[in-house]
């Protein structure tokens, strides 16, 4: 059996290509917008985790074994970030792809937040990817220009370097991944940005997840949709609204008439910086989050746009053996912290208390599951060198924690082979 | 006066593309045709006239090669002299159904020879122009397809060059006055216009530049290319010169469509800042210019708009979609 999958993971010098496409659920159009989804998303479990992490804060000297203190605060981002920066994760990331399916991307955010001493559980882990999800669906929907999806991207990078000030090491490695950024990004058009706003939408379509900070701070109505704004700035290079030019055959300016638009708007007044180091101007993408103003999602109930969504997670992948493979071998790539001896994993609750916790796995709606992968380690840990590793880096768990999806049991279809 | 008339509910909700609405106007039998696009699948419905929906269809992308299941990114009826054909673009290819979508009539994959790494491949912008269809693609060239009056023996007529950018959307006008050759405008991602005249061979008449935002809707009137841009601008151009004759600081955000009422000389514009706006647009024949008046702004609260047309010809009524948006929103002023 080892054997057999050590053949495949080798044969996948291949077709990085073929691989990279069985993560696909569908052909979208932007082939630039994964990191940019990735680094967005990966943001914002940074910026929830560090709150519920603070909130949950205990003097070191107070703290009983199982509390929260601030050095594992500080060890659990460090070990996040380093992991999500990872240069050759980073590296593949920015290959020119579609984006992975949500199965894919949901099982990749699971398993960066388990890459530390902090454990989860299914509950809390839902939890967080709803507000990650929601969170960045707002902020794209919001965006100015499209190209501001840039500046969000480079908010969250700015950001979490302001969580990791004290390790040089770390923020060099962010930096890095903003230098890269622009490389890639810089010289794209308005047409492409365009592209890539369409297709995070794509991704974030028929989300509706009402979070009680968007509700508070009016962003969100109760339907779950978002408020759009009719004032305030004009994105940077549009006009405000309002004046109608005709000219003549020779282009000379011969009448200019105002109209009603409706708004309430004005003159952008400067543009963000696309500099490793600026001002982005744009709020959007910053910590919205703090100590004071904990998180509370609602999961609404029923509702038929999200049957679509279901088809989705439902219909059986065929290529799920690949998909497996491939994630396999990339998250093998990430430097990740192997916890030994006696130390403890801590877990961390994404609700105010353990009964809340429960309650919430109880009645999540069932269209609303994320469908996970399950990737279990084989206990048979045999010769060859790079297989133990990339399994090793799995969790070794004695209670599986995600729910297992359909046959897709990494072991169950080693068996079917 | 505008008011809110009965939604038309959708079974899938509208996705963030431009030009996300195509109506079909049948006064024959008293019923409209409106098609959306949602994803991977895209809804036909037959309405009656207060808005009571009667039949509807679901399309889907045809998968041709490849796993993943193939995005539509256009749904369109075009009005042929002998017949109607409903055309829906996708990432794999075209296809082209009779008008109620019940029977494919054609279709033509994408060439994945011409694929790129680092561009996906898709099909955008359609427009029928006498017998032919035109249908733009990523690469920017514009396929012609020369439709049969009846029957399923279309032909892939010509590949028009003139675009370095991705299409996005193309218009037509039958060919009126003497002077107007020009009936066909196409219109790509890097603001770029192309004026064409139909025929056997098509003609490159004019090239109107672009000034660095995408043009992402176009139509034809007598002559006069309006263009809906990613500034919120609208641009009108005299077709035959390439001249600029009118700009409208029309909107805050991208323009997603334009629609015409062309009897009428009204003009639709809709964009993602929620609002959709009405232009009168007249032509003064002694001294060529293009005069445009405001006549009515409707805002659609919190909600990204993505498609918008006009459901009569006098322009009395007309219909939005929008993004997450699970049914088609319809106005009247009558």
């Amino acid at each position: 059996m080892l054997y057999i999958l050590d053949q495949r993971l080798r044969a996948q010098n291949i077709p990085g290509d073929k691989a990279r496409r069985a993560l696909r659920a569908f052909s979208i159009m932007s082939v630039r917008a994964l990191p940019l989804l990735f680094l967005n998303l990966g943001g914002e479990m940074l910026y929830i985790l560090d709150q519920r992490l603070r909130a949950q804060n205990i003097p070191g000297d107070k703290a009983r074994r199982d509390e929260w203190t601030e050095v594992d605060r500080k060890r659990v981002l460090h070990d996040i970030i380093l992991t999500m920066f990872n240069k050759s994760f980073i590296e593949e990331l920015l290959k020119p792809q579609e984006l992975y399916s949500k199965k894919a991307l949901r099982t990749i955010y699971d398993r960066l937040a388990h890459a530390s001493i902090m454990k989860l559980n299914q509950a809390s882990m839902d939890k967080l990817y709803d507000l990650m999800t929601m969170a960045l669906k707002y902020q794209v929907l919001l965006c100015p220009r499209p190209k501001d999806v840039l500046l969000v991207t480079f908010n969250h990078l700015d950001t979490i370097k302001g969580l990791i000030q004290d390790n040089p090491a770390l923020l060099h490695l962010v930096d890095e991944t903003l230098r890269q950024l622009i490389e890639v990004y810089g010289g794209l058009s308005a047409g492409e940005f365009q592209l890539i706003r369409q297709t995070l939408l794509t991704f974030f379509q028929d989300l509706h997840i009402r979070v009680s900070l968007f509700l508070k701070d009016k962003v969100q109505n109760s339907n779950g949709r978002f408020v759009l704004p009719v004032s305030g700035p004009v994105p940077w290079g549009i006009e405000v609204p309002g004046l109608i030019r005709m000219f003549d055959n020779k282009g000379e300016e011969v009448r200019r008439v105002e109209f009603p638009h409706g708004g309430n708007y004005v003159t952008a007044p400067k543009e963000g910086s696309f500099e490793v180091y600026g001002d982005r101007v744009l709020k959007l993408g910053t910590n919205m989050y703090s100590v004071n103003r904990p998180v509370e999602t609602h999961t609404s109930g029923t509702s038929k746009n999200l049957a679509s969504q279901t088809q989705q997670s439902i219909a059986p992948n065929p290529l799920a053996k690949e998909e497996l493979n491939f994630l396999a071998k990339l998250m093998g790539g990430m430097e990740i912290k192997k916890t030994s001896g006696p130390e403890p994993g801590f877990r961390l609750n994404l609700f105010t208390t353990d009964e809340e916790e429960e309650q919430a796995a109880l009645t999540r709606p069932e269209e609303l599951s994320h469908e996970v992968v399950n990737i279990q380690a084989t206990q048979d840990q045999q010769r060859n060198q790079e297989l133990a590793r990339i399994m090793g880096e799995f969790e070794v768990m004695d209670q599986p924690r995600w729910s297992a999806s359909k046959g897709d049991d990494l072991l169950a279809m080693m068996d079917e082979l | 006066m505008f008011r809110r008339q009965r939604s038309i509910p959708l079974r899938g909700s509208a996705a963030a593309l431009c030009n996300n609405l195509s109506v079909l106007h049948l006064p024959v039998c008293n019923l409209t045709h409106f098609g959306v696009v949602h994803g991977p699948s895209a809804q036909l419905l037959s309405v009656a006239p207060e808005g009571v929906p009667l039949a509807q269809r679901q399309l889907h992308a045809k998968e041709g090669a490849g796993v993943s299941s193939p995005l539509i990114t256009q749904v369109h009826w075009c009005a042929l002299p002998f017949r109607v054909l409903l055309v829906l673009t996708s990432h794999r290819g075209i296809q082209m159904y009779e008008s109620d979508g019940s029977v494919m009539v054609y279709w033509h994959a994408l060439d994945s020879r011409d694929a790129s790494p680092v561009q996906a491949m898709f099909a955008r912008g359609i427009a029928s122009c006498g017998h032919f269809i035109c249908v733009g693609m990523w690469s920017g060239r514009v396929l012609v397809f020369d439709i049969p009056a009846k029957g399923p023996n279309i032909v892939l007529s010509e590949e028009l060059a003139g675009h370095p950018t991705s299409v996005t959307d193309i218009a037509s006008e039958p060919a009126q006055e003497q002077d107007c050759m020009a009936d066909v405008v196409t219109a790509d991602d890097s603001g770029l216009l192309c004026v064409w005249r139909s025929g056997p061979e098509f003609k490159l008449l004019t090239r109107i530049p672009g000034f660095g935002v995408p043009c992402t809707s176009v139509q034809l009137w007598k002559g006069i290319a309006a263009a809906g841009y990613g500034n919120g601008q609208v641009r009108l151009y005299e077709t035959s010169t390439g001249a600029l004759h009118v700009q409208i600081n029309a909107h805050a955000r991208a323009i997603c469509a334009l629609d015409l009422a062309p009897e009428v000389g009204k003009l639709l514009s809709a964009a993602e800042d929620t609002f959709v706006h009405i232009w009168k647009l007249s032509k003064r024949t002694e001294s060529g210019c293009t005069e445009v008046e405001h006549c009515h702004g409707e805002c659609v609260p919190d909600t990204q708009v993505c498609g918008a047309r006009f459901c009569d010809p006098s322009g009395s009524s007309f219909a939005v979609t929008g993004y997450d948006l699970a049914e088609i929103l319809r106005f009247s002023s009558e």
